[in-house]
């Protein structure tokens, strides 16, 4: 355990009021100057990580030299072992060998469904993309869905029936099963339970509802640990009826987030994202652009975006919607308007003059985590700006049958304690983990007499089930399920099982009687008896969608608001509350044994590997708390240890918890990672609580953080300005910079003179989120491998592109801007001058082409780049024996080995691949033809790819923008990829106040 | 002390220079070389088959095109091996009861892929796309050989990246116009540089691009 020497955060806050005009820092460690902090942007690597790290003894010293002498030196030696080509025995119609094929499918969370794109070679599904023909979806995805590709292969995933821990057949399984399920004919299934997810599948529903036909007395149960119940008693309270809300961001103007991280989380966020990206956009000539508020406890991707954040606790946010409730006119029942609350009331009213002169057009969004009360507010807000039917609309629940998930699992835990369950059959989830802490679900399913968990890892829940059935990958089962608009869904299986695995159709089918029933024919046959003939099922096969397939849209009337007394009631001053919250990277814990997820750096923190108790820096200097030591949160009777991470931006007298953590059971990847929030989280506290204790120790726990990495010396690199500034000075992303000009060189340009293509990106700052897809789906597409926590400690982490977030402005409340830093592909490189091996060098269509086969890892490149954008195998970090892993790799790009330097290629691979089509078919490559997997992925479409040279290409447009700027152009790198400067769109009289 | 080394050795520390001199040039030699060695890069070394598939009887005898079996040729990076079912079009007429053809009529029957020898085996870091070349005029008998004279296959070039790089540098030496390209007997014409440079030009062969290390390598 280390220690680390004090920030002292009152410094902090004395240099930053003494600070003037535009600052920008990363870290609360670079603001503070500490000595570490020195220390750590001297070197490229922190604390020895260019040597050799662990313990060495002599002679494992000598060992190791001998081997990589051995390794280095004659590797390039060996005779290329002898290959078999196996061509199949009757070959399948439209698979070229060498050509990847796409089939679109959909991936669910939460019982949400996103279309999307499913790149198959030769059988091997290896990358996912957004569906942009579908309402949920876009050419762009989220970080989730991007490494679910990982889940199918992951090699620690449950492979075998499980009989009491041991290993047992699907067969096996089926006879004592069927002897079970003739006890429970007879009395119709009175202790008979099911307790699944939350269950939008139109198949699966109809599926439980045969169950219930044979076995009338049998009860259904939904629980998830990240539910919606929130908005259904919101709903209910607004409208008298569960109705279910989707929002359409293209026609708002003004948008108020009630701790809603509606562009990277929850439903539809992938075309919230897209929407919202686009009327934010400040191109050439074009002067509109929306305007987001958003109210949060804990800054999210999408607080980071907005052009006023305020970061407050549930209380205040509850406070505030009443009063921005109150300024619209709006009445109720309950709560008084808080008196004390007075320190956002010019906020407020600015707010609610923006909302009222944009009446139809402008959008109130709660989060899935606010309470009812702030829901039912929003509703009744849009309804007084007449926003229904424009950019709010109503359907039906969108599950098959809507409940109150909390309610649902606590009925079921107390039928448990009584002894009324007989057989319980958990179809997904893992609710010993994951369930409120209070039901102690561990102890309730100790008492029923035959437990069943269907699950895709062996998990706490399967441990203690009799038995445990591997469940089927989305991309291996057939099924369906719902968009965020309810438009049903196809999800289409891409690979036959690798494993003995089932689906829950195909359990569900044995319960029914019908065991041995394939899933395509159980979700074919209820296609059929909705009057989907054999045409119109292929084209929802081909499409992703049924068509038209929609719940009934439903027009609301708004009754009288009747909320509960205690809403927007603020705690004493001094009060601590926990908050509970989906991790933005292994959500609710079922991605923790997901390695790409756990080493993405997460939006805001930029912790890989682990949560933390996420702290202000003023309640952290009020507690004594600081960055990775280790404290007790002790909340309703119950205590956790967790390392504290101070978080500029976060409410004060918050505590944030992700989700999804301290897993025992969850695989080699996600065991022992993190603190479980679990632990402390009961049914009346799902998503905040007041009265939590925090006792700071003096143990320490080292976070892996990537924020200080590489950290460029607050340079000016993301240059930012308000509507107004920009529309009077549009050249300001310039002012006060160097640009050298073109011909400023010693260099000889005869050598490269771009006749032909020209490749270039631009990246639109202005509508970046920091979500991480980028950085993703560049895993997913160029076979970047992951290191590991103490690894990420060394700063030897991989990824290609890294998503930099800078603060600006105050500690307490800070401005967040993100900048996703790929391989420049500088037209003067200097890596390429330092080379001793020619291993990396210019190409014709001015790439920094980096031929890993020649490098011979002298790191001079990565030493002599500015950027910092290269990355170095210092160990053979990828895996090259599990057999899964291999399925998943891209065969268009080389499996890099110990040794070798690697970045960003801007695809290549995709390049020549439509430079050999375009080839052949005789003409030249048009705009966007070329889609690097950045670029494809991103929800905000902020990544723009094309050829500079082509004066109509959408790149050069943008690159003769005066938005466009490059960074550190003053070295006369002459960089490929620039940025368009941020444009934010500030109330003024917010401004001004 | 008497000398150690009689004077006569001198000749002898005089000579183990030279020696020395030859011993570490032929070892650069040696290595610098090996690849161009036959039972190193197995250049023309017939390769053991599971069924003894003759080209030359194939293609010279019964005048089957490259395409009939190699179909992905012209459109994917992977020329394409045949499936069992194109060996069975004609063989479960002919030679139906041939013992040397039981292999693949097993195949055919227990849908199990026969596993042949590879003989063009590029490394894997090196990405080699037929379509392009097809399309470009570059003829399977200019990497291949002479496979229609071949009875089992063996490589008629070493496949080095110093062989690669003599048409990658030049293709204007070995460009053939598309129709000829799966002529087995080409005969390249006297005017060959010319009417070379002049196909270069029409096809758009960016000779200056072909070097890049990205056009092979990524």
């Amino acid at each position: 355990m280390e220690t680390r020497k004090n920030i002292d955060l009152s410094a902090i806050r004395a240099r930053l009021e003494a600070a003037q005009g535009q600052e920008y820092w990363r870290s609360l460690d670079q603001l503070a100057q500490t000595e570490e902090f020195a220390a750590m942007v001297q070197r490229e690597f922190p604390e020895q990580a260019a040597e050799l790290k662990d313990p060495v003894s002599r002679r494992n010293f000598l060992k190791l030299m001998s081997a990589s002498l051995a390794l280095g030196g004659l590797s390039g030696c060996t005779i290329q072992p002898s290959e078999k080509i196996v061509p199949q025995v009757r070959a399948p119609e439209n698979v070229i060998p060498g050509k990847p094929q796409y089939f679109a499918s959909a991936a669910s969370l939460g019982g949400i469904g996103m279309g999307i794109l499913v790149e198959s070679h030769m059988g091997r599904p290896t990358k996912i993309e957004g569906n942009p023909e579908h309402p949920s979806g876009s050419r762009g995805s989220n970080a989730l869905v991007q490494a679910s590709i990982l889940d199918l292969y992951d090699p620690d995933r449950s492979q075998t029936v499980k009989n009491a821990g041991r290993i047992s057949a699907w067969s096996i399984f089926l006879a004592d099963l069927t002897q079970r399920m003739s006890l429970h004919e007879s009395d119709g299934g009175v202790g008979l339970r099911i307790l699944t997810q939350t269950v939008t599948s139109p198949t699966l529903g109809h599926q439980l509802q045969a169950l219930r036909a044979r076995f009338p007395q049998a009860q259904w149960h939904q629980y998830e640990p990240v539910n919606r119940d929130n908005a259904r008693a919101g709903a209910q309270m607004a409208f008298g009826a569960p109705v279910h809300a989707f929002y359409d961001l293209t026609k708002a103007k003004v948008i108020l987030s009630l701790d809603a991280d509606f562009t990277s989380s929850g439903a539809g966020n992938v075309r919230h994202a897209r929407d919202f990206a686009a009327g934010r956009r400040v191109r050439n000539g074009s002067k509109a652009s929306n305007r987001l508020y958003a109210v949060e406890s804990s800054p999210t991707a999408t607080g980071s975006i907005a052009d006023h954040r305020l970061a407050l606790g549930t209380a205040h946010i509850e406070a505030l919607a009443l009063k921005v409730a109150q300024g619209l006119g709006i009445d109720w029942k309950g709560p008084s308007v808080p008196v004390d609350f007075s320190a956002h009331d010019a906020w407020i009213a600015a707010l609610v003059d923006d909302l009222k002169s944009n009446p139809g057009q402008s959008l109130v969004l709660a989060g899935d985590q606010q309470s009812p009360a702030v829901h039912a507010l929003a509703h009744a807000i849009n309804h007084a700006l007449g926003n229904a039917d424009t950019t709010v609309h109503y359907t039906e629940p969108l599950e098959v049958e809507s409940v109150d998930q909390r309610e649902s699992l606590s009925a079921l835990v107390a039928d448990m304690n009584a002894g009324k369950v007989e057989s319980l059959f958990i179809l997904g989830g893992n609710p010993v983990y994951d369930a409120p802490v209070d039901l102690d679900f561990a102890s309730a399913l100790d008492k029923v007499g035959y437990r069943v968990h269907l699950g895709l890892y062996d998990n706490e829940t399967s441990e203690l089930c009799h038995w445990h059935i591997p469940e089927s990958h989305f991309l291996e089962a057939w099924s369906d399920t719902r968009a965020h608009d309810g438009l049903a869904t196809i999800v289409q299986p891409l690979i036959r099982p690798l494993y003995k695995s089932k689906s829950a159709h195909d359990l569900l089918a044995v319960l029914t009687g019908q065991p041995g029933i394939p899933d395509l024919d159980i979700v074919r046959q209820y296609w059929e008896s909705q009057g989907l003939d054999a045409i119109a099922w292929r084209r929802a096969l081909h499409d992703g969608f049924v068509e038209g397939a929609r719940p009934e849209a439903q027009s609301v009337e708004l009754g009288t608001l009747q909320l509960p007394a205690t809403t927007g009631s603020l705690p004493e001053e001094e009060d601590l509350e926990i908050h509970f919250r989906p991790d933005p990277m292994v959500w609710d814990g079922r991605f923790a044994n997901n390695a790409w997820l756990q080493e993405t750096p997460k939006p805001i923190t930029k912790l890989t590997w682990d949560n933390a108790a996420l702290v202000s820096p003023a309640t952290a200097e009020r507690l004594r708390l600081e960055s990775e030591f280790l404290a007790e949160l002790r909340f309703d009777g119950r205590a956790i240890n967790a390392a504290v991470w101070v978080v500029p931006g976060q409410a004060d007298g918050v505590v944030t918890m992700h989700l999804g953590y301290g897993q025992q059971r969850s695989g080699r990847v996600g065991r022992d990672t993190g603190f479980n929030a679990y632990a402390l989280r009961p049914t009346a506290a799902l998503w905040s609580g007041g009265g939590l204790q925090v006792n700071a120790s003096y143990d320490g726990y080292r976070l892996a953080c990537t924020q200080d990495h590489q950290t460029m010396e607050g340079r000016n690199f993301v240059r930012q300005a308000s509507l107004d500034y920009y529309q009077s000075h549009p050249h300001f992303a310039h002012e006060g910079t160097h640009d050298p000009p073109d011909d400023l060189t010693l260099h000889n340009r005869t050598d490269h003179q771009y006749t032909g293509y020209a490749w270039g990106m631009v990246i639109d700052l202005g509508s970046c989120i920091g979500c991480n897809t980028c950085a993703m789906a560049c895993q997913a597409e160029n076979n970047i491998p992951v290191v590991g926590k103490d690894e990420v400690l060394n700063g030897r982490e991989m990824s290609w592109v890294r998503v930099d977030r800078y603060y600006k402005g105050s500690r307490d409340n800070p401005e967040i801007v993100h900048q996703p830093v790929p391989c420049m592909q500088c037209e003067n490189a200097p890596c390429e001058l330092v080379c001793p091996v020619a291993a990396t060098t210019h190409s014709d269509e001015g790439l920094n082409d980096m031929t890993y086969n020649r490098c011979v890892g002298t790191r001079y490149c990565a030493n002599n780049c500015p950027y910092k954008v290269r990355r170095f195998n210092f160990l053979q970090y990828a895996d090259r024996d599990t057999e899964s892993l291999k399925l998943q790799r891209n065969p268009d790009v080389t499996t890099r080995s110990r040794g070798v330097m690697e970045k960003c290629t801007y695809c290549v691979q995709r390049i020549n691949q439509a430079r050999i089509e375009a080839k052949k078919a005789k003409r030249t490559i048009g705009d966007g033809e070329i889609v690097t997997a950045c670029e494809q992925a991103c929800p905000t479409e902020s990544i723009i790819f094309g050829d500079i040279n082509d004066p109509n290409s959408r790149v050069s447009a943008l690159k003769a923008s005066p938005l466009n700027y490059g960074i550190l152009t003053e070295l006369n790198t002459r960089p490929r990829t620039t940025y368009l400067a941020s444009i934010k769109n500030p109330n003024p009289k917010i401004v001004e106040a | 002390m008497a000398q150690v080394f009689p004077r006569s050795a001198n000749w002898a520390s005089k000579a183990s220079i030279l020696v020395g001199l030859v011993l570490v040039g032929s070892i650069l030699a040696i290595v610098l070389n090996i690849n161009r060695i036959y039972f190193v890069n197995q250049v023309n070394v017939p390769i053991d088959q599971p069924v003894p598939f003759s080209h030359k009887h194939h293609v010279t005898g019964m005048g089957i095109d490259c395409r009939y079996c190699h179909t992905t040729v012209e459109e994917s990076a992977f020329a394409g091996i045949p499936p069992t079912e194109t060996c069975m079009t004609c063989h479960s007429q002919i030679w139906t009861e041939a013992p040397i053809l039981e292999p693949v009529r097993a195949s055919f029957r227990d849908n199990v892929p026969i596993e042949w020898n590879r003989v063009h085996d590029l490394p894997d870091f090196a990405y080699f796309n037929h379509s392009i070349h097809v399309n470009q005029g570059i003829g399977c008998q200019s990497c291949h050989g002479q496979v229609d004279q071949m009875p089992l296959m063996w490589k008629a070039e070493s496949l080095n990246m110093e062989w690669c790089l003599d048409c990658h540098r030049d293709p204007a030496q070995y460009i053939r116009p598309r129709d000829q390209v799966f002529n087995m007997n080409y005969q390249y014409p006297a005017d060959q540089e010319s009417l070379g440079a002049q196909l270069v030009a029409e096809y758009g062969v960016q000779t200056s691009q072909l070097t890049n290390c990205s056009i092979c390598h990524r």
